[in-house]
């Protein structure tokens, strides 16, 4: 009855002009648009920033500089018995080579007819990598075959001749640099010039060599990491997924629902939220001192970052295995299969998808994780590659993130451009992980 | 509700197949089902009638063992079939439900192939020796079930992709291809279209000759189409249990008349 009059004494409101109410409502909604497009351009424009820097200082580490010179491998100083025999072989060091590079450069610059008073012979060979002579020596004892040829060797050129082909390096810097001098560049430029150095596509020779020392960043890759993480990650896939999976299948299909499980459950997802460096102590600690496992090595690494990647995965597959209907436990169970049967034959396949995407993403986080690696000591220099598995799952390895944390602490700029050509390469195998984790969902989803 | 046909379904077996006294069913301390005796006789359908949670459901999975898997469940009774207790400590739950066949109320086939769907308790039972055999036991399923003539150029079609009537039959095909002794169907047609309904009922009745049928249904006009005995559930008590005739045209119970006459329920 109120309400009625209440109602009537209501003047009627044209439905064409909007009331106080309903514009600040309106205005309201508005704003929080306006927060939500911020927040996002923010997010964006970090991303931008993050992927332009990274590109900008990266993209350089899969080009290289180097100088090409044909070179005459002389029977009678690389090989005096002249059996061909490796081991007699491997008694000229590489100050041998070293000589002999030496003189086919500066032949080849006095060919060319290109002036080199203004340097003298130790700094011509300065704009060659130290690492040079180890090359070729390496070479002819892989291939014994190649004395007495002249051959064309490709020498990384030093990373200030590198730096001044892409910019980094200057005329003027190289006046305070006690590496190179401005003569040395006009030289590296006469000769690229003269078509002995070129700046090329060096791909396979950043991901496959190993790392290298301070003094030589030209010819420092990612091939010991990248094996490393590789390792890892089967480490991790090979223990954490049937681990993980059969853990999942007993809280979420067996189990009793009482307190224990209940306080299981929590504490599962703490520690998917424990800061990884902790389990990195713990690795130190029970792996290495208590069990012995040598340190720097993928199994241990593997195993820390398995611990880490459990609750990952435990959460992913019971989600999995909580969103198979079930009505199809009763149908498998109806017709008088077992537990054990329904849930291999029908949860099991159905929440496959989840486990998978679960399983990859867990992965992807374990290749991004440096923390826990730190304390169980792969952060050293790993210059010789693991062995096959599994002798190389105990040899000392690093791995990719830990070698972008290496590179970013030496002082030589050129290792910057190494430390993000890494993230680079980092990045690509995360994108390549979350990729497949999508593809696999949308392949294998079905519908019920 | 046509009383002349049910007058012509007059009960034709007399020998029981399973057998429940004294069952009480609690789950935690909710006591939901309370000193139910039924009978079930062989070649027969059986229809529980009631209203939502009057506990007909969780008899129909007392009788299978499904209750086992609630695990707040206690069944307390006997519950024998062909004179065996059920509930004996030495009963795998999963011969006895090879036995005792279940058909949900949705209709849920594996999300595999037809052939698959049918195939599945045949084999983890071990009952064929071959292939032929098993193609075998699937054909004369699904021809029990009146699905063959549908499905029998698409076998390797997903079971899921059926129409909804279609599914209920590939799952009643499902459940009768490890020949049960007793189907259990819990309110089979409630996910389904009149045109489906009919032939589901049709077919219920037709399987009448090899199994004992006991159906779970919320229709009064269905328990009265298809059964020949009704048992009256109300808030966890079985008021009435007799021939379906006697319980629809003249019911003992005035409960019974009030539910079959729409004053409660």
């Amino acid at each position: 009855m109120t309400d009625a009059t209440l109602h009537s004494a209501q003047p009627s409101r044209s439905l064409l002009a909007s009331d106080a109410r309903t514009r600040r409502r309106k205005a309201a909604e508005k704003r929080f648009r306006a927060y939500g497009l911020i927040a996002i351009s923010l997010g964006l424009a970090a991303l931008v920033f993050l992927l332009a820097s990274v590109l900008g200082n990266g993209l350089g580490a899969f080009r290289q500089t180097f100088v090409e010179i044909p070179v005459t491998l002389d029977e009678a100083t690389l090989d005096k018995a002249g059996t061909r025999d490796p081991k007699a072989m491997a008694k000229v060091t590489t100050v041998g080579y070293g000589k002999l590079i030496a003189a086919a450069l500066e032949a080849e610059l006095a060919a060319k007819g290109l002036d080199t008073a203004a340097v003298d012979s130790k700094a011509i060979m300065g704009l060659m990598s130290k690492e040079a002579a180890a090359d070729l020596r390496n070479m002819v004892l892989a291939d014994p075959s190649l004395i007495g040829q002249t051959i064309t060797f490709d020498a990384a050129a030093t990373s200030r001749v590198d730096g001044f082909f892409k910019g980094r390096v200057t005329l003027e810097s190289a006046e305070r640099d006690s590496n190179i001098s401005p003569e040395q560049l006009h030289l590296a430029q006469a000769m690229k010039d003269a078509g002995l150095i070129e700046t090329k596509l060096n791909l396979w020779g950043f991901l496959s060599s190993p790392d290298a020392s301070e003094l030589r960043p030209e010819v420092a890759g990612l091939g010991v990491a990248i094996l490393g993480s590789a390792y890892m990650m089967l480490i991790v896939l090979c223990l954490s997924l049937p681990i993980g999976v059969a853990a999942s299948i007993y809280l979420e299909e067996m189990a009793p629902k009482n307190k224990w499980t209940d306080m299981i459950e929590v504490n599962i997802a703490n520690l998917a939220a424990v800061p990884s460096i902790v389990y990195g102590i713990l690795a130190l600690a029970l792996f290495i001192n208590f069990m012995g496992l040598p340190q720097s090595a993928p199994m241990v690494g593997g195993l820390v970052l398995t611990l880490m990647t459990l609750p990952t995965i435990i959460i992913a597959t019971r989600a999995a295995l909580k969103a198979v209907p079930p009505s199809i436990r009763d149908a498998a169970l109806g017709v008088g299969a077992s537990r054990m049967q329904s849930i291999f034959h029908h949860v099991l396949p159905l929440a496959m998808p989840g486990i998978l995407t679960g399983t990859i993403l867990g992965l992807a986080r374990a290749l991004g994780e440096s923390a826990p690696l730190l304390l169980i000591g792969m952060v050293a220099f790993v210059k010789d590659f693991p062995a096959a598995p599994p002798e190389g799952l105990m040899e000392p390895a690093t791995a990719l993130p830990v070698q972008v944390y290496q590179w970013t602490q030496r002082s030589d700029p050129a290792f910057v451009e190494r430390a993000s050509g890494a993230i680079i390469v980092l990045l690509v195998f995360l994108l390549v992980m979350n990729a497949v984790a999508i593809v696999l969902r949308r392949r294998f989803e079905r519908r019920w | 509700m046509n009383d002349m046909r049910i007058a012509e379904r007059a009960v034709t077996s007399e020998t029981s197949k399973m057998s429940a006294q004294g069952v009480q069913v609690y789950y935690g301390s909710n006591h939901a089902l309370k000193d139910v005796d039924v009978e079930i006789l062989d070649k027969t359908v059986t229809a529980f009638i009631g209203p939502s949670g009057c506990g007909k459901s969780t008899f129909l999975r007392c009788l299978n063992r499904m209750n086992d898997t609630v695990a707040s469940a206690r069944v307390l009774g006997t519950i024998l079939l062909e004179g065996e207790d059920i509930y004996d400590k030495r009963v795998d739950p999963v011969t006895l439900r090879a036995k005792v066949g279940m058909v949900f109320q949705k209709p849920n086939p594996f999300p595999k192939s037809i052939y698959e769907n049918v195939a599945y308790g045949p084999r983890i039972h071990g009952l064929t020796r071959n292939k032929a055999e098993l193609d075998e036991v699937v054909e004369q399923s699904l021809r029990k079930a009146a699905l063959w003539n549908e499905v029998k150029d698409r076998l390797d079609a997903p079971g899921t992709g059926l129409s909804g009537g279609q599914q209920q039959r590939l799952c009643i095909a499902r459940a009768i291809a490890t020949s049960p002794e007793v189907l259990l169907m819990d309110e089979p047609c409630s996910a389904l279209d009149p045109i489906a309904t009919a032939q589901v009922e049709e077919l219920i009745d037709e399987l009448r000759s090899q199994f004992s049928v006991v159906i779970v249904t919320h229709s009064m006009q269905q328990a009265a189409r298809v059964s020949q005995r009704t048992a009256f559930f109300h808030l966890g008590n079985l008021v009435e249990y007799g021939e379906t005739g006697q319980i629809f045209t003249n019911p003992r119970d005035p409960r019974t008349e009030s539910y079959i006459t729409g004053r409660i329920g």
